[in-house]
């Protein structure tokens, strides 16, 4: 039977709030709406107002809410409508959440999830479908995870929960209905990156909506003869260098696919490190496949050729072959 | 009237805070203690007068002009004190300086220095209490210039929606930073504010050590038994600075010397001699016990050690296997 990641971050969340009284979801319309993304529905039948609570539109004053309910020892779940929304509490996380236990010279844990959406795709044009993913991965104390397959929409976000510091958690918009046959859900890995196809040729890395997308072109580029790793990041801080390296000493090429804007992007991050610790592994310059630097438009043709797109991928991994060697994997 | 203990008490400790502050004044001065410093002289009263009628279990989250707060908490000016020094054995393990002391053991919750940044993470203690069903209360202190804040707004609308168990101590001193209130907020009716979202409210008089102790103690007792949060004006104002960068441009010398004329410490002491609760002998002996505390303070942190270098990285991220949820 077919799993959708919206079921799993739902069962992820009902699953959670069954094994820990602590657990509390704080959003808006988390309740008798059931979830923007219908991720909670049925929640507040089962666990009641006290625990499934609907907040006003107060972004800077729940998400502060959660942390002081995190250090007064709850397990909250602060549900944030999509990472636009988020910029009216980047006080919150980054001066108190992610500054509190260091400022208190560890005097204090915060043990708080915030879950959003993030990502284009859906016309929701400038304010609803940005991926600023790379704004909180800057920061030191939080962890950034964007889970992309049904088992780690589930997985990451119970072990987020166990987790004793601040979990920032982006759901992309495009993976909601996305559906696999899964037999049980797990608690998964928040650490370190996976390879989700394995090849020689060319390092695919990227996160969240893009993996589907890089997945696609590695599938073209295999019918051309080029053979590709795909790395799904799944935490984007901290980076999981180990994972990124080992592939680029395989492939020596690397197209990375990030959402983001290009400039001071984590695919610019994740360019510099490969730089710093394997730059002579390299056979070619490393390509970038990131959002043109726009607002997202709402007008459907311009909000996809905005976004990275398998065809530009594709285009970027050619790109690496010298001219003439194309298509083949020497060199 | 007053009880001649709680009059021994309050005196001590706005005594103690004074003299801490203008210590610390001075070692700004000759370079001890850096960065950002805010000092409390003029304020005394409202921290201790409402402080002591918290119980022991009770939290506190306060702002950058915090060491009345964290002292009279109960941390010991020694580890206030080396903080300050930017010493290991500081209250924040020298990570925090004068705007960032904390005491997990004490229940101190800081030392927060985004104006108004405080409040929800007040509201969240207490919304851990209310859920937890545990009887206890979260005090948060903050300017008046925390109002025109939204997280004010926000923070007043959903603990009076949720009924959370928080007070909401506004040290009213006049000035944020250099911009009077009349310039900054179109209400200055504060009580008339916290009242438009519902939560019960009253004022003090910020300079006077009773007023203060009285007002908190209806605000305790309604929270206590009835629940929710409620606000208090205290009415104050700060003899000194904003810190110690500040020329005090915005605002007249005479107006100063007119509070001064109320300065909370010597009020009370003229009151408490005149009452026949406390003799002259009683107050000399409180400044000579202050001034012994100050010194083993100031010894004690001249006396502490700089953390290594290769540490710097330490309470960024909790370690594996070191959860210290409170």
């Amino acid at each position: 039977m077919k799993t959708t990641y919206r079921s799993a971050v739902h069962d992820a969340i009902a699953d959670a709030m069954r094994a820990d009284e602590r657990v509390v979801l704080l959003g808006e319309d988390v309740g008798r709406y059931g979830g923007t993304y219908a991720a909670s529905k049925g929640l507040l039948a089962e666990f009641g107002p006290e625990r499934v609570r609907d907040t006003p539109l107060s972004e800077l004053g729940f998400v502060g809410i959660g942390i002081g309910a995190a250090v007064g020892g709850l397990r909250p779940i602060v549900e944030v409508m999509t990472v636009n929304f988020s910029l009216l509490a980047l006080d919150q996380i980054v001066n108190t959440a992610a500054a509190l236990r260091h400022m208190s010279g560890g005097q204090f844990s915060v043990p708080l999830v915030v879950r959003m959406a993030t990502g284009a795709g859906r016309q929701l044009a400038a304010q609803h479908s940005h991926s600023l993913e790379n704004w909180y991965a800057h920061i030191p104390g939080i962890t950034v995870l964007a889970p992309v397959t049904v088992a780690d929409a589930y997985g990451m976000l119970r072990t987020a929960l166990t987790h004793p510091d601040p979990v920032m958690v982006f759901e992309h918009v495009a993976l909601y209905n996305t559906a696999s046959d899964i037999e049980a859900l797990v608690p998964t890995d928040i650490t370190g990156a996976a390879v989700r196809r394995t090849g020689e040729d060319v390092t695919l890395i990227s996160y969240g909506g893009c993996v589907p997308k890089a997945l696609d072109a590695a599938e073209e580029l295999a019918r051309d003869g080029i053979s590709c790793e795909v790395i799904d990041l799944r935490v984007l801080r901290p980076l999981d260098d180990g994972t990124i390296l080992e592939s680029v000493r395989k492939t020596h090429r690397v197209v990375v696919v990030d959402e983001g804007w290009h400039t001071g992007s984590l695919a610019g991050e994740i360019s510099a490190r490969i730089v710093e610790q394997a730059f002579y592994e390299l056979d070619a310059p490393i390509a970038r496949v990131c959002t043109a630097e726009v607002p997202i438009p709402y007008a459907k043709h311009l909000e996809q050729a905005a976004l990275p797109q398998p065809g530009k991928i594709v285009a970027a991994a050619r790109g690496l072959f010298g001219a003439g060697r194309a298509g083949t994997n020497e060199g | 009237m007053t009880d001649p203990e709680l009059a021994r008490a309050l005196l001590t400790d706005m005594i103690r805070v004074r003299r801490m502050e203008e210590k610390c004044a001075e070692l700004y001065s000759a370079g001890k203690i850096r960065g950002f410093l805010h000092l409390y002289v003029g304020e005394e009263a409202v921290a201790t007068g409402s402080l002591r009628a918290l119980g022991s279990g009770d939290a506190v989250v306060a702002t950058y002009r915090e060491h009345a707060h964290a002292l009279l908490r109960g941390v010991p000016m020694t580890t206030i004190m080396a903080e300050m020094f930017g010493k290991q054995e500081g209250c924040s393990g020298g990570r925090g300086g004068s705007m960032h002391l904390f005491d997990a053991g004490r229940r101190f919750y800081g030392g927060n220095a985004i104006v108004a940044g405080g409040l929800p993470l007040a509201a969240g203690l207490a919304f851990a209490d209310a859920q937890l069903n545990r009887k206890r209360l979260t005090a948060c202190y903050f300017g008046e210039g925390a109002i025109a804040e939204g997280a004010f707004h926000e923070s007043m609308n959903m603990a009076e929606l949720w009924q959370l168990p928080v007070l909401f101590c506004c040290e009213n001193n006049r000035y944020a930073m250099g911009t009077a209130i009349d310039r900054e907020l179109s209400q200055v009716d504060l009580v008339a504010k916290a009242e438009s979202y519902r939560v019960p409210a009253a004022s003090a008089d910020g300079m006077d050590v009773l007023d203060c102790h009285r007002v908190m103690k209806q605000a305790v007792e309604h929270s206590r038994t009835e629940g929710g949060p409620f606000f208090i004006e205290f009415r104050t104002y700060r003899f000194r600075p904003h810190s110690m960068f500040d020329p005090e441009l915005y605002r007249e010398k005479a107006e100063v010397a007119t509070w001064r004329e109320r300065d909370p410490i010597r009020l009370f002491t003229e009151t408490s001699i005149a009452e026949g609760l406390l003799t002259d002998d009683d107050i000399a002996a409180m400044e000579l016990s202050a001034a012994a505390e100050i010194t083993e303070a100031v010894a004690y942190a001249e006396a502490g050690t700089l953390e290594s270098v290769d540490t710097l990285g330490r309470h960024v991220t909790t370690p594996v296997g070191a959860e210290n949820l409170r």
